[in-house]
């Protein structure tokens, strides 16, 4: 079970309060985190990556475990404590500044 | 994109016995009015830069109650409800963090929904949602290259969907909509929001690469529906110039001739002419209004052919216009100083109105702030009610929505701290 922490306009427009737990068979991965919380909740398709390549938006940003998982392989395997469901995997809305530190030892 | 801040406009008296305040909710005000007034409501859906507001009133509109903010914190760049079910609105919210939205409401704005987007018992429990999917239709059967088009340093550019600047219902299905995109396109469902195809002979034209963007992006922002003859539909994108089809949307052609744009290289050029808003009355579907970035337009063959009519204003740049619900004839523009200083002349925010079709224009100024206003009023803010005697609003981006319940003779706001307005339009509901 991954953890999912979504930004509040997108709580809100999933319909969700709090963090979002979701099953994901397999390896977990960003894609196929955001592959099961589309299908789940319908309405954010497209509010974090494009609906028909799957390019992550550009003013959004993932991170876990303190790293900044944005520009890694989509198909890259996640840290394994978003996997077990220890840390869960933040979706940002970019705002301003601020260089978050490199993905740390959790992974 | 937008331009000018929150405005800080003195004058304007609030119209009597309003007492609303905007925030979470809405704000109920007591209705004391005749049977006969009570018989007729107005509903004004205003979009702004932080959600969506609704303004609702009896025949009379004098006590307003607000409604709002829906979509709070989101852009919303229009709303309009279905002309076949009154209580069939749809909404445009968008984001530039994350992406575009379409909601839809079936109860007149008391709850939303995104068509197809509800929640689902299993990941594989229903369709992806694909209401707020717009891909250009490339497909060899019914599609168009995606080509491109003109940069703003005129250099070409890939094609790129952004955002849903104009949502129009059809005049005879609740469940067919049109929907102006950026970067320019038509889209249609007809499944209620649920899917959107591109009507892609439009962008096929084969003169896109032409096309560029005006301040706000190469956005189709008006579409205009003829209830005579519903194959012909008229569009206008910044900064192309306006389009008509007359067989349903598969052949389109420019309609620009008349209109002369100095600051691109061909004044007279077939396309690329910055049209901010065109407006048509229903009873008269071939005579056409047009506020360029300068000039306002008149045409009388469907815009065959335009010739100006900016007369006596004392500014021809704007971005509204209006027409009078029952009179094809009187039309509304609010001029704006320049395209470098998107406010009114003077500091005075003043409609003009032309009981002639144009050329000859007169100056409302009773209720609005004469002094020390410097806002905007966006393209979509202006719309008028068909009430006996019409109704007309606009909105500004200072946030001021101004009503008048004389066509046009007195203003009050109802509202007047609203985030920046990005669209108004009116429902007259029996």
């Amino acid at each position: 079970m991954v953890k999912v922490v979504l930004p509040g306009h997108l709580r809100t427009l999933a319909g969700v309060t709090g963090d979002i737990e979701i099953e994901v068979a397999g390896p977990p991965t960003t894609n196929s985190v955001l592959d099961a919380l589309e299908a789940r909740y319908p309405a954010l398709c497209g509010t974090i990556r494009d609906q028909v390549t799957h390019q992550r938006r550009p003013f959004l940003r993932y991170f876990a475990c303190e790293g900044d998982l944005s520009h890694d392989p989509p198909d890259a395997p996640l840290p394994a404590a978003v996997a077990s469901g220890a840390e869960p995997l933040f979706i940002i809305g970019a705002i301003a500044g601020g260089a978050f530190p490199h993905r740390s030892e959790c992974g | 994109m937008w331009a000018g801040g929150k405005g800080e406009c003195g004058g304007g008296e609030f119209l009597s016995g309003w007492r609303g305040v905007v925030g979470l909710g809405s704000a109920r005000i007591p209705i004391n009015s005749t049977q006969g007034e009570a018989m007729s409501r107005v509903r004004v859906l205003v979009g702004t830069r932080k959600g969506a507001f609704i303004l609702s009133s009896d025949g009379k509109r004098q006590h307003w109650e607000v409604s709002g903010p829906h979509f709070a914190g989101w852009p919303v760049y229009h709303a309009k409800g279905s002309p076949v079910d009154p209580n069939r609105i749809y909404a445009s919210q968008s984001s530039d963090w994350f992406g575009q939205v379409i909601q839809r409401s079936n109860d007149g704005g008391k709850t939303w929904e995104t068509p197809g987007g509800g929640v689902t018992k299993t990941p594989d429990g229903m369709p992806v949602g694909e209401s707020n999917k717009y891909v250009y239709d490339t497909s060899a059967q019914t599609g168009k290259p995606l080509t491109t088009h003109q940069w703003y340093d005129g250099t070409q550019h890939p094609w790129e969907f952004k955002r849903v600047w104009h949502l129009e219902p059809s005049l005879t299905d609740p469940e067919t909509v049109y929907a102006g995109v950026e970067d320019a396109a038509l889209f249609r469902t007809t499944d209620g929001g649920h899917s959107w195809q591109e009507m892609a002979g439009l962008r096929g034209h084969g003169t896109g690469p032409k096309w560029q963007p005006g301040a706000g992006g190469l956005c189709l922002h008006t579409i205009v529906l003829d209830k005579d003859n519903p194959k012909r539909i008229f569009i206008a994108i910044s900064a192309a110039g306006a389009f008509r089809t007359d067989d349903g949307g598969t052949n389109w052609k420019p309609i620009n001739q008349g209109l002369r744009s100095q600051y691109i290289p061909d004044p007279n050029a077939e396309v690329g002419h910055c049209v901010h808003h065109m407006a048509m009355h229903p009873a008269r579907p071939g005579v056409l209004f047009m506020q360029k970035h300068w000039d306002v337009m008149r045409s009388d063959n469907a815009g065959d052919l335009w010739t100006e009519v900016s007369g006596n204003l004392p500014t021809d740049f704007g971005f509204v216009i209006e027409v009078h619900a029952h009179e094809p004839e009187t039309i509304y523009v609010v001029p704006i100083k320049s395209d470098g200083e998107h406010f009114p002349l003077d500091g005075q925010l003043r409609v003009y109105r032309s009981r002639k079709g144009g050329n000859e224009w007169e100056a409302l100024t009773k209720g609005l702030p004469q002094r020390d206003c410097y806002v905007n009023v966006l393209r979509d803010a202006m719309a008028v009610d068909s009430l006996d005697k019409c109704g007309v609003y606009f909105g500004t981006t200072g946030g001021q929505v101004y009503a008048s319940a004389d066509a046009g003779d007195s203003w009050a706001p109802i509202v007047r701290d609203l985030p920046a307005v990005l669209s108004v339009e009116v429902q007259t509901l029996a």
